[in-house]
């Protein structure tokens, strides 16, 4: 990290400092009570996708169209008996549905919503402390599925754990090219670079990056085609098959917010951010007026759309399989992405 | 928990995958399954030991709850088999209506299998797609028998009551419609390259191994072998049928997914030549028992609680000192009865041969080896339905 500007950030005067203490409590304050809200109701847009997918409604009975279940299962799962497995490991068991969710909310200090909305702004490594974040929250996974003392539970963690690792690289990997291209880690300069080109979307350039990267993403999120560590024909639950109420809530938060994270992070580097490109821009001035925070979400929610869709339609790896398809395909593919963008790069 | 190599793993009863309260108790090592014992029971309701006090009329209804995703088939099965047993004749109306409700049972325990088969490697929407269509098939019972789900709407000797025009109506309507509903299922795994990854060269198992089994059906036909007890000792309308029999060429998880595709569109070529063909006539055979069939003459029963004699009525003897066996092709295989009488109207021992029971008992052939996400490809493939394998 860069030292100067984590200074910079706390500034000479202590009025000051304050001042800016506050903003960013504030700032943080927001963007985990919006995220939360989107949380809760990705949920309900994902019951109802899925729902008109599969030729039911979805829910209907809590409020117009079922738009208050979210709060009416927040509710319930508030309510619920917390149960320890007796055989468990307490003091763990507790700290790991803490930490997966702290873990992926952390990330979303560095995510650019609009203009100069990030939280953490000059964090010159935000690309990598995205990385080590989603990493980070593998050990939730990890220590619920260890200190459940349940068998199931310890497949769905060990699982996890395999499948975080190999798809981190390649989800790393295949970001690469952004960071070639662009030059900088820093979220906001990636989107200003692709605002440099005319096209403004590094998935222009980048498909076969992106490509990969959405597959990665449905690994690290455990979504649907690999979401093994949850399977709930083999391992019923996965790893938070001893989880109830609110610790349950937590994970289950944890992967949403993961979701929107990795839509986050799709939008941002190959999308544009809360950009359009030059191109449409010139073509269509007017759509200047609108927020860039409307063009960023709305990119966010058609790829959390995707998210549902690809769920309502593929089946589930088997476990060779995804190993095989993370490191024989997926990691090979990323690296020779990076070669002959590096090597467009350098020619160009 | 980590003391030996192997983790040993307690797959159900409570389980989403086990189709009911089928448990599998599985040696892991790592994610691969070492050993697999399957352990059954969980749902024994004694319905043969039942069967034994019941006079053949009375019984029919504990078939509903064999299998109760085809309860029309096991109705059909044990009336054919007590037929048979008491030398009865449905009239031929009959026997083409029970061959309808035989196929349409066949496309609903179908139904309900590629839903839950699908559903149960990953593949969501088609059960709720398949579960849609069996409604269908379900409001067609009702519209025949008022009943959903235990139907009992065969009878000995015929059925219960009979078809009208309204019925004959839905049904051209259902068989035309449905074919398109087929081709939405395969739509969404036929080809698709992780539904093939994960049933082809999953679960395999020989020609040779599934006769010696005891393997029957499309379990069976995956594996190549041509036996269909529809074609190989016809009842009911069958013999005036023109259908094939699918079989498999590959015996994995793949090939009989694909017989039993085909089988769908069998039943419903069957169904409509039973449709074009339905003859006049009455539906219940003269000679058949009534309901409230005399039991005839006492039991003796040495050591019995109840003593040594069990209550009946003296009556003219009608049921022969006989032992038969006879079986009809449900959907999920070969189900046979098996009666010993005494010359009472009840069975002196009655014994079913589910298709779930045998296929159940071929779960570690199939598993040991592979992974533990095969286990449920493998359940899912040999279609079992607890009920049936408990009894």
């Amino acid at each position: 990290m860069d030292i100067s500007s984590f200074y910079g950030f706390l500034g000479t005067d202590t009025t000051d400092f304050i001042l800016r203490m506050i903003i960013m409590v504030a700032k943080i304050a927001v963007v985990i009570v919006i995220a939360l809200l989107h949380v809760a109701y990705s949920t309900w847009f994902e019951r109802k996708i899925i729902g008109h997918m599969q030729i039911r409604l979805g829910p209907m009975r809590v409020g117009y169209h079922g738009l208050l279940q979210p709060f009416a299962d927040f509710v319930k799962l508030f309510f619920k008996e917390d149960i320890i497995p007796s055989s468990g490991d307490r003091p763990v068991f507790q700290l790991a549905p803490m930490i997966a969710l702290f873990a992926t909310i952390s990330s979303l200090a560095v995510i650019p919503f609009f203009n100069d909305f990030v939280i953490a702004k000059n964090m010159n490594v935000g690309l990598l402390y995205l990385f080590a974040m989603s990493s980070l929250s593998a050990y939730g996974i990890i220590l619920a599925g260890w200190s459940s003392n349940s068998k199931y539970a310890f497949l769905g963690g060990l699982r996890s754990s395999a499948q975080v690792i190999s798809y981190e690289i390649a989800l790393a990997l295949s970001l690469v090219g952004i960071m070639v291209l662009s030059g900088s880690l820093n979220l906001v300069e990636i989107i200003e670079a692709q605002q440099k080109h005319w096209y403004g979307m590094y998935v222009v350039v980048q498909f076969p990056a992106y490509i990969l990267f959405l597959i990665c993403a449905f690994a690290e999120t455990n979504r649907t085609p690999f979401d093994l560590p949850e399977a709930e024909s083999e391992l019923v639950a996965g790893y938070f098959v001893e989880y109830s109420g609110m610790r349950f809530s937590l994970f289950f938060m944890a992967e949403y917010i993961a979701m929107i994270i990795m839509s986050c992070i799709a939008v941002t580097c190959f999308w544009g951010g809360w950009t359009l490109p030059p191109v449409v821009m010139k073509a269509l001035p007017f759509l200047a007026v609108v927020p860039g925070l409307v063009w960023f979400l709305l990119k966010v929610y058609c790829h959390l759309f995707l998210f549902y869709w690809v769920r309502a339609t593929v089946p589930r790896f088997r476990y060779d399989h995804l190993m095989s398809l993370g490191w024989k395909v997926l990691i090979p593919l990323a690296l020779a992405n990076i070669v002959i963008t590096s090597i467009v790069k350098f020619l160009f | 928990m980590l003391k030996k190599k192997e983790l040993s793993i307690n797959m159900g009863p409570q389980h989403p995958a086990t189709h009911g309260v089928l448990r599998l108790v599985l040696e892991l090592d790592g994610e691969t399954v070492v050993k697999c014992t399957p352990h059954v029971g969980y749902l024994h309701r004694g319905t043969e030991k039942l069967g034994e006090n019941r006079t053949y009329p009375m019984a029919l209804p504990l078939t509903d709850r064999l299998d109760y995703v085809s309860s029309m088939s096991n109705n059909i099965g044990y009336c054919v088999a007590v037929e048979r047993l008491l030398g009865i004749e449905a009239p031929a109306r009959a026997k083409y209506i029970r061959t309808i409700m035989a196929e349409l049972t066949r496309i609903a325990n179908h139904i309900v299998w590629i839903a839950t088969h699908a559903l149960d490697i990953g593949a969501m929407t088609v059960f709720l797609y398949s579960m849609r269509d069996r409604e269908w098939i379900l409001d067609l019972y009702e519209m025949v028998c008022g009943a959903r789900l235990t139907v009992t709407y065969p009878r000995i000797g015929g059925v219960r009551c009979d078809i009208d025009q309204e019925f004959m109506d839905s049904c051209y309507k259902f068989i035309e419609d449905f074919p398109k509903r087929i081709e939405e299922y395969e739509t969404l795994i036929d080809q698709n390259r992780i539904w093939l990854q994960r049933t082809v060269g999953v679960g395999i198992i020989s020609a040779a191994d599934a006769i010696n089994w005891g393997l029957t059906g499309p379990t069976l036909r995956g594996s190549g072998v041509a036996y269909d007890v529809r074609k190989a000792a016809p009842y009911d309308a069958y013999d005036q049928i023109d259908f094939e029999v699918p079989v498999g060429k590959n015996c994995d998880v793949y090939d009989r997914y694909r017989c039993r595709m085909d089988e769908f569109r069998q039943s419903i070529s069957i169904i409509k030549q039973c449709l074009d063909k339905m003859p006049d006539g009455l539906v219940l055979a003269s000679e058949a028992p009534p309901y409230d069939m005399p039991i005839g003459k006492p039991r003796v029963m040495p050591g019995h609680p109840m003593g040594e004699i069990l209550p009946g009525e003296l009556v003219e003897e009608k049921v022969p000192f006989d032992e038969l066996y006879s079986a009809t092709e449900v959907p999920k295989g070969e189900l046979g009865f098996y009666f010993v009488n005494d010359g009472t109207a009840r069975p002196y021992r009655m014994r079913i041969r589910a298709p779930s029971f045998v296929h159940a008992s071929v779960l570690p052939k199939l598993c040991e080896g592979s992974l533990v996400a095969d286990v449920i490809a493998n359940i899912g493939t040999i279609d079992i339905v607890l009920g049936e394998c408990d009894r």
